[in-house]
């Protein structure tokens, strides 16, 4: 991961210099090379706190729903945050980071109470079927409000358009300053879920039995999980597929033990979200594609083979 | 009475995937009887059904109806002479049980539906064979299990076939409901003269309802004959691994297998379980 | 209706036996007359609902016709209709709103049609085109084939159907083999619409000429600037497609019991099926091509006409009616009813989520599963 980040910064849309590189890293900024570099570091720093808090959340998602097929982007929790932003700055004037945060945060716990909700419904609880048509269903609405909602206001569209687009490009260490409040709430919450998720791997009955509170357990661990992806979804757009797939492979890597887990995903989750965002930056030089285009690309084969492998009747 | 109709199979090798379920089968169903195919979990029976109704391809061999290889004759056509009730139907969802009884006549029909009296007076026919007049406007979906099960044999019927093949036509049902459509069935060749293949798990039931028995393990026939010279201890032991004590059933007088104690081997109860690969429920 | 009241009447097998529950108009025979009567009057309420469709998609054609900035009498539009130069009428209603309802009328019937067909196909009210991918990869092609490769509108379509084709071909593939398939197909269906839709955005994003707002316009399904050019292409895929899947209607309907049952009642059920999968991907791509993904239509029709004539007869007609209703009267609501113009797909995506929720607890409250 170190090794990404150094070639975060390194390598962009712009080659650069080895001594441009070292100048911007010190905070020069009198060349072109030296100010790309410059914001390649909070952008750089932005995409590893990004990273990793989707992938945790995806791992924690895919814990408490049981469903090996649980990702932000799936259950329409970024669709949902992205329509409380839009809603946020076009009628409440929120135009501003730090409080259409807030919204997003609040758009993300709905949208994904209705798709678990929804999904859960009726015979056999939320089967990975469910739960994915009712949050390709549910995204698929929400999408047309948020284009209800931007259509009528063209002053605001640069706006939206700049966020929704997103990714990790307009990075700056204010943005960072934000939500990582959020993120911190969110990952230490979703640390301590670990063991609880262990247990309610085992099914609600055994958790039980194990003196788990299962309400509280599933509660706490899925508020982590809605805090660590809105807050993540508000300040970089909304980027799909990277908590589907890190969980998956960090379960090669470690196991299935939520404690070892968690962590792991979060460092591969920042490698990727590095990654993607650098391949974006190099291959349509000298344009960028926004990352969340990247991580889709990337993560929906990912998404079809655990579909193809996956028995699916349940985790 | 029925037409007499030639079913016969001749070295008919069937599988899945890489997998030969079927090996070189030869076999002829009896022209106007009740024919009867026993075997323990996975030996091939609804296999063997599934190809003679021609929905798997054989490998090799050949299932011919009337000199005619069913695999080749035009479908429609070969759906007015023979009918199959598969294991596990889906009712669509809110259809009535005249609807779905009339959906038997489709082999009659051209494909500009236009229904003919003749169409009508089949529907009729089969609700009152099997009894399920009084139900003709309910939807299948609020029947029970013994009531849905003769309404999917009312628009088997109504395909007025002199062939019909059912695979596991009890399965699901408690013992009451398996009488009760085995009897529908015994009637049904009775008085039409209908040809019937079926599968069947009880064997008791088999032996009772069958005037012709067949008896398969791993994929291949292992006797035929009718039920009393079929159900014997020794073929009991070598079909299903069980040792048993043959009697007279004391109702039929048909053959009654009585297990004495389950032999040391690996196949698997005689219980109603499915059978071979089949479509998972949804 | 309990396994143990009927269980009294097991074993009675001569006709007029005793049931364990009666209706209350009881009878125990029927005859051929008697089935034809209890079939004309279940098939009534069909008919009905399909003239009623008729009579409102008629009604909703001639309205979009007449309203608009001017509104325009009946026999002004009828005299435009017939060629007849009418001052003003000729151009606005004759060359602007002509097309556009057209358009509207075409592609409803097209999605209407498509959804209801792999609706029926895959066995699963929630498995539309527009949700297992298949719109997505006639969209992608189709941005591709606008923005990047600057092609005539025939030929765009073209390449929407075959970006429809690959990808129910691909997702088809990927599921195949063994127990399950038809969930996984759905599973695999949505993954691909998610990349797609990425790359659709990509390409719009990147398209200078395309702003955001009109990118937003195209993505949710607009009818804006509908002309013949772009309208001709789908009435003949309607007219062909669409016979394709009406002859189909029936062993469709057979097939919904199994596989094997609709065999035995002699369905070819894979011709069936691949004329079925083909005539519903060309009618979804070319609509798409023209007027963008409308949103929720393919998915909304056939369970809106299901409900609407009952378990009895085929739904596909009433689903194209259905999908045409839905295109024109979101279309008439989008321009008129709020002070911006919404295009069409906005308006059917915000009907279209209430109405999914409805969908899936009615189907749970009936005891059924996905």
């Amino acid at each position: 991961m170190l090794v990404l980040a150094a070639a975060s910064v390194a390598i962009g849309s712009r080659p650069v210099t080895g001594a441009e590189l070292w100048w911007g890293l010190a905070g020069h900024t009198d060349t072109i090379g030296e100010a790309a570099v410059y914001v390649r570091v909070p952008r750089t720093l932005l995409a590893i706190v990004i990273g990793a808090a989707l992938a945790v959340s995806g791992a924690v998602m895919q814990g408490v729903t049981r469903n090996p097929l649980a990702d932000p982007g799936i259950l329409g929790v970024n669709m949902g945050a992205a329509l409380a932003v839009v809603i946020g700055i076009a009628w409440f004037g929120m135009w501003e980071l730090d409080s259409y945060v807030w919204a997003a945060i609040v758009g993300g716990g709905a949208a994904a109470c209705f798709v678990y909700f929804v999904g859960s419904l009726g015979r056999g609880g939320a089967t990975p079927l469910k739960l994915a048509l009712a949050g390709a269903a549910t995204a698929a609405a929400l999408s047309s409000l948020i284009s209800a909602v931007v259509l009528p206001r063209p002053d605001i569209s640069d706006i939206v358009q700049s966020w929704h687009v997103g990714g990790v490009g307009g990075a700056s260490f204010e943005a960072m300053g934000t939500v990582v409040p959020f993120l911190a709430v969110g990952g230490v919450l979703a640390w301590v879920s670990g063991r609880w998720l262990n247990s309610l791997s085992l099914g609600d009955d055994i958790a039980a039995g194990l003196g788990v509170r299962v309400a509280w357990a599933r509660g706490g661990a899925a508020l982590a999980a809605v805090l660590l992806c809105s807050a993540a979804t508000a300040v970089a757009g909304p980027i799909g597929f990277v908590g589907l797939i890190i969980p998956h492979l960090c379960r090669l890597l470690v196991g299935t033990d939520y404690r070892w887990l968690i962590p792991c995903s979060a460092l591969m989750g920042a490698a990727l979200l590095i990654a993607a965002d650098i391949i974006g930056r190099v291959v349509a030089r000298p344009e960028e594609i926004a990352v969340g285009i990247v991580t889709a690309l990337i993560g929906a084969p990912v998404f079809i083979a655990v579909a193809r492998r996956q028995k699916m009747r349940a985790l | 009475m029925s037409a007499d109709h030639e079913l016969h199979i001749s070295g008919l090798t069937v599988g899945y995937h890489d997998v030969d379920v079927l090996h070189d089968v030869d076999l002829a169903i009896p022209s106007g009887k009740v024919t009867v195919i026993v075997g323990a979990n996975a030996c091939g029976k609804s296999t063997l059904l599934k190809a003679v109704s021609r929905l798997l391809k054989p490998r090799a061999g050949v299932v011919m109806l009337d000199g005619r290889a069913v695999h080749r004759t035009p479908p429609k056509q070969l759906a007015r002479v023979m009918g199959v009730l598969p294991q596990a139907p889906v009712a669509p969802e809110g259809i009535t049980v005249a609807d779905l009884v009339g959906r038997g006549r489709h082999p009659h029909q051209k494909i500009v539906a236009r229904w003919s009296a003749a169409d009508d007076a089949a529907v009729a026919e089969a609700l009152n064979a099997t009894d399920t007049a009084e139900l003709a406007e309910r939807s299948v979906d609020e029947l029970s299990g013994g009531q849905r099960q003769r309404v999917w044999i009312a628009m088997a019927l109504a395909q007025d076939t002199d062939v019909l093949l059912l695979d596991e036509p009890t399965t699901y049902l408690d013992v009451s409901h398996q009488i009760e459509v085995l009897d529908l069935l015994a009637e049904l060749n009775a008085l039409r003269g209908t040809t019937i293949v079926m599968v069947l798990h009880d064997l008791n039931m088999a032996a009772r309802y069958a005037d012709h028995l067949i008896a398969m393990k791993s994929g291949e026939v292992r006797a035929t004959g009718t039920p009393a010279s079929v159900l014997t201890a020794e073929i009991v032991q070598d079909v299903f691994g069980l040792d048993s004590v043959v009697i007279d059933d004391p109702v039929s007088g048909t053959p009654l297998v009585v297990p004495r104690s389950r032999a040391a081997s690996s196949t698997p109860p005689v219980r109603a379980e499915h059978d071979a690969p089949r479509p998972s429920p949804r | 209706m309990t396994e143990t009241s009927s269980a009294t009447s097991m074993g009675t097998l001569p006709a007029g036996a005793a049931q364990g529950e009666s209706s209350p108009h009881s009878f125990s025979r029927l005859d051929g007359p008697g089935v034809a009567r209890a079939r004309r009057r279940r098939g009534r309420r069909r008919r009905w609902v399909i003239a009623a469709l008729s009579v409102l998609v008629l009604a909703l054609c001639l309205t979009s016709l007449m309203v608009g900035h001017t509104v325009y009498s009946l026999d002004q539009v009828w005299d435009v209709i017939m060629g007849r130069p009418v001052d003003g009428a000729t151009f606005t209603v004759g060359t602007l709103r002509l097309p556009r309802m057209a358009l509207a009328l075409v592609a409803g019937a097209s999605f209407g049609l498509a959804g209801i067909a792999f609706q029926t196909l895959l066995r699963n009210p929630l498995a539309s085109p527009d949700i297992i991918g298949i719109s997505s990869g006639a969209s992608a092609a189709a941005v591709f084939a606008i923005v990047v490769a600057n092609l005539s509108r025939t030929q765009v379509s073209l390449v929407a159907v075959a970006g429809g084709l690959i990808v129910a071909f691909a997702i088809y593939v990927l599921s195949a083999g063994g127990a399950g398939a038809g969930t996984r197909l759905i599973l695999i269906g949505i993954g691909v619409a998610a990349m797609l839709n990425s790359v659709v955005a990509y390409l719009l994003e990147r398209a200078g000429q395309w702003d955001y707002q009109e990118a937003l316009r195209w993505l949710s399904g607009s009818l804006g600037g509908a002309t013949w050019e772009a309208t001709v292409p789908v009435i003949v895929t309607l007219v062909l497609a669409g016979t394709l899947v009406v002859t189909q209607a029936r062993a469709l309907g057979l097939a919904q019991m199994g596989d094997e049952a609709a065999v035995g009642l002699g369905v070819r059920v894979p011709l069936m099926r691949i004329a079925v999968v083909m005539g519903a991907v060309a009618l979804v791509s070319v609509a798409t091509s023209a007027a963008g993904p409308i949103a929720f239509v393919a998915f909304l029709a056939g369970p809106i006409a299901v409900r609407l004539i009952g378990a009895h007869g085929s739904p596909v007609i009433p689903a194209a009616l259905v999908g045409a209703v839905l295109v024109l009267s979101a279309d008439l609501v989008g321009q008129w009813v709020f002070d911006t113009r919404y295009p069409v797909g906005v308006v059917t995506g915000a009907v279209g989520a209430p109405f999914l929720l409805y969908l899936i607890v009615s189907i749970h409250r009936k005891g059924g599963s996905l």
